[in-house]
């Protein structure tokens, strides 16, 4: 006789426990700290920070910890939790002409005020595995310094816009939309796009990015300029009325260089795709200024044919909680629907097998 | 009563946040069938978990109210168990299995077997609001169909079945005519379970937290399901009787006994079936 399945609160305590087993691993290997994770895993610390939408490197240690490593689900744990935060108000923008720099390149000039600087960058190593790295112990050498720290520069698509090169961006009024309070309304205004670009899965925001490099709504971009540093982060607290620094967090910028042919109202000049992101993520900040780039076409008036331009297809599908939630949901029972399709398939069946025996017969 | 988690405000949301929320369903009452934007929170269960209905039930939960969560119709599916044991964690509140017992009843994929009270709340998990989502899928689309109340292509699609196998194969998620002004997804329990809303005495709730929409149906609201006067809409069960209680009227749940062909029915509303076979073991007695 059938009895049906019990015990599943006794058989989801006994899953947690064996996850954190493995979490654990072999218990003669020392158990990883967070500090380690922080200091010596950075970029995963500031995907998982992009994508979890909270700038704490602590807790996105934390939750990588937590995660197993799994980056998406500790972007996981940070979006709940940073649900429970409160909200106290919008930061003034960002002055990244002002940023302390690490890192700047432009790939449109030789030379430009404040020079070139690779900072730590994985371009030009050869990916050669490096054994010496299982070593344990092993003192690295360290850097050289300059005698002088990297003094704030211009940004370089303010020289083309001083020039009248460059299209200027409006500026806009008041605070800028946010996604986590106000659902997603089309067409999407620019700053809750980048904001959606922001915390977007890198993979997918990469592809899109890729997609408009191989003719899927292109238009000819230029690293105008890549800089990573911290920028100061002011805030107006309403009982003071004046701005105030409040702290300083890492970010990249990309601002890429693109062609526009003009319109009737405006003569030829380039025009800007934009990405920011916190921590060091050069790969997510030059995609999402590809995509953003190609989002803007509908108000550029150009014709909006691929995935990368078309609003809802990037906007809806970029975040990764909410995807990886739908589509491992999938895992879930569906008994009861299947249960239906089951029953409705064998009665198409024997309707269709009465038919063929009824025209058999005449 | 259990102690709530430390820490986190009762239900875990903050009380903005469930005014917010409240608002929003204030509205979709006041609109019934239609569609509601709202700003949904990253909850701590995964988007197409229920987090939608989880904030639904948040938002209208009290520290009076005693709570029932079923997925596929029974209380011991491991995501009714996970999120009944999330509302005992973050609000303290009463649970039970029994429908009759319960004043909100959180739901995937079925309605229980018996008839809903005036007093009780159900609130059901959406994974996709929009009814036309398979016809068409930019929301900008919709929204203007809904507002012309176009409801042509579903229509077509349904017609389309009808012409190629001889009736409707939409099997689940059955699309529905909600005061006679806008389609609405039933959200998918089975065809079978569509009648049941109709004229129903409790307020039904739905939340779709990734889709960030929510909308009601007020009690005593007409609900038709979509078909046609010489099509008419039919609801689907397995033509077996439950091997437990022997129903002929519940929703049944096929299992694979073995791999020889062998399989039984059983309902699939748990609290239904148990009380079935104990009032047949009590009158046996």
């Amino acid at each position: 006789m059938y009895v049906a399945v019990k015990g599943g609160e006794r058989a989801i305590s006994a899953a947690h426990a064996w996850l954190d087993e493995t979490r654990r691993g072999d218990p003669a290997v020392p158990e990883l700290t967070v500090a380690q994770v922080e200091q010596q895993m950075p970029l995963a610390v500031d995907r998982v920070m992009a994508e979890g939408s909270c700038h704490d490197r602590f807790l996105a240690a934390l939750a990588i910890k937590q995660a197993k490593g799994d980056l998406i689900e500790a972007a996981f744990l940070l979006r709940a939790y940073r649900t429970t935060l409160p909200r106290f108000g919008a930061s003034a923008p960002l002055e990244t002409g002002a940023m302390r720099l690490r890192r700047r390149i432009s790939a449109t000039y030789k030379d430009l005020p404040g020079g070139q600087v690779l900072g730590p960058t994985f371009d030009y190593t050869h990916r050669l595995l490096d054994f010496a790295l299982a070593a344990e112990g092993t003192e690295r050498a360290t850097a050289p310094e300059a005698d002088a720290p990297v003094p704030a520069v211009p940004r370089v698509t303010e020289l083309l816009a001083r020039e009248g090169l460059m299209q200027r961006e409006d500026p806009g009024d008041g605070e800028p939309g946010d996604l986590t309070r106000e659902p997603l309304a089309f067409p999407a205004a620019r700053d809750v796009r980048l904001q959606n670009l922001a915390r977007g899965d890198e993979g997918f925001v990469l592809a899109l990015g890729y997609s408009t490099q191989r003719g899927y709504g292109g238009n000819h971009p230029f690293v105008g300029e890549i800089r990573v540093g911290h920028v100061a982060v002011e805030f107006t607290p309403p009982e003071l009325g004046f701005p105030i620094e409040i702290g300083e967090i890492a970010v990249t910028e990309c601002q890429m260089v693109n062609q526009f042919k003009g319109s009737r109202t405006e003569p030829p000049q380039f025009t800007r795709g934009y990405g920011l992101v916190f921590g060091h993520g050069e790969r997510r900040a030059m995609a999402m200024a590809l995509v953003d780039r190609a989002l803007r076409s509908a108000e550029l008036g150009e014709d909006v044919t691929a995935p990368a331009q078309d609003q809802e297809f990037v906007l809806y599908h970029s975040d990764n909680i909410e995807a990886t939630g739908f589509v491992e949901h999938l895992k879930l029972p569906h008994y009861v629907d299947f249960q239906s399709e089951l029953e409705n398939l064998r009665t198409i069946r024997a309707a269709l097998v009465r038919e063929s025996l009824r025209e058999a017969a005449e | 009563m259990n102690a709530p988690l430390e820490g986190y405000n009762f239900a875990y949301l903050d009380e903005a946040t469930k005014r917010m929320l409240r608002r929003t369903i204030l509205k979709a009452v006041a609109i019934p069938g239609h569609q509601i934007p709202f700003g949904a929170r990253e909850m701590p269960l995964p988007y197409g978990w229920g987090t939608g209905g989880i904030q639904v039930t948040a938002a209208i939960l009290g520290p009076a109210d005693t709570l029932k969560v079923i997925d596929q119709g029974a209380d011991d599916t491991t995501n009714a168990i996970s999120i009944r044991r999330f509302f005992t964690r973050v609000a303290g509140v009463a649970t039970t299995e029994r429908t009759a017992e319960a004043t909100i009843i959180q739901t995937r994929h079925r309605i229980p077997e018996a008839p809903l009270r005036e007093n009780q709340v159900l609130v059901y998990q959406v994974p996709q609001p929009e009814p036309l989502s398979k016809l068409e899928p930019r929301r900008a689309e919709t929204k203007r169909l809904h507002a012309l109340a176009d409801y042509g292509l579903m229509h077509v699609r349904l017609y389309e079945d009808i012409a190629r196998l001889g009736h409707i194969a939409k099997a689940y998620d059955y699309p529905v005519m909600v005061g006679g002004r806008y389609l609405m997804s039933p959200s998918p329990i089975p065809a079978f379970d569509n009648p049941k809303m109709h004229r129903m005495a409790a307020l039904q709730l739905f939340g779709a937290g990734r889709e960030k929409r929510i909308y009601a149906i007020p009690p005593y609201t007409d609900v038709r399901s979509l078909d046609f006067e010489d099509h008419p809409f039919r609801p689907i069960r397995a033509p077996q009787d439950c091997a437990l209680c022997g129903s002929r009227e519940s929703y049944l749940d096929e299992v694979i006994t073995d791999d020889r062909g062998g399989r039984l029915f059983v309902c699939s509303d748990t609290d239904y079936c148990g009380e079935r076979v104990a009032a047949r073991g009590a009158a046996a007695c």
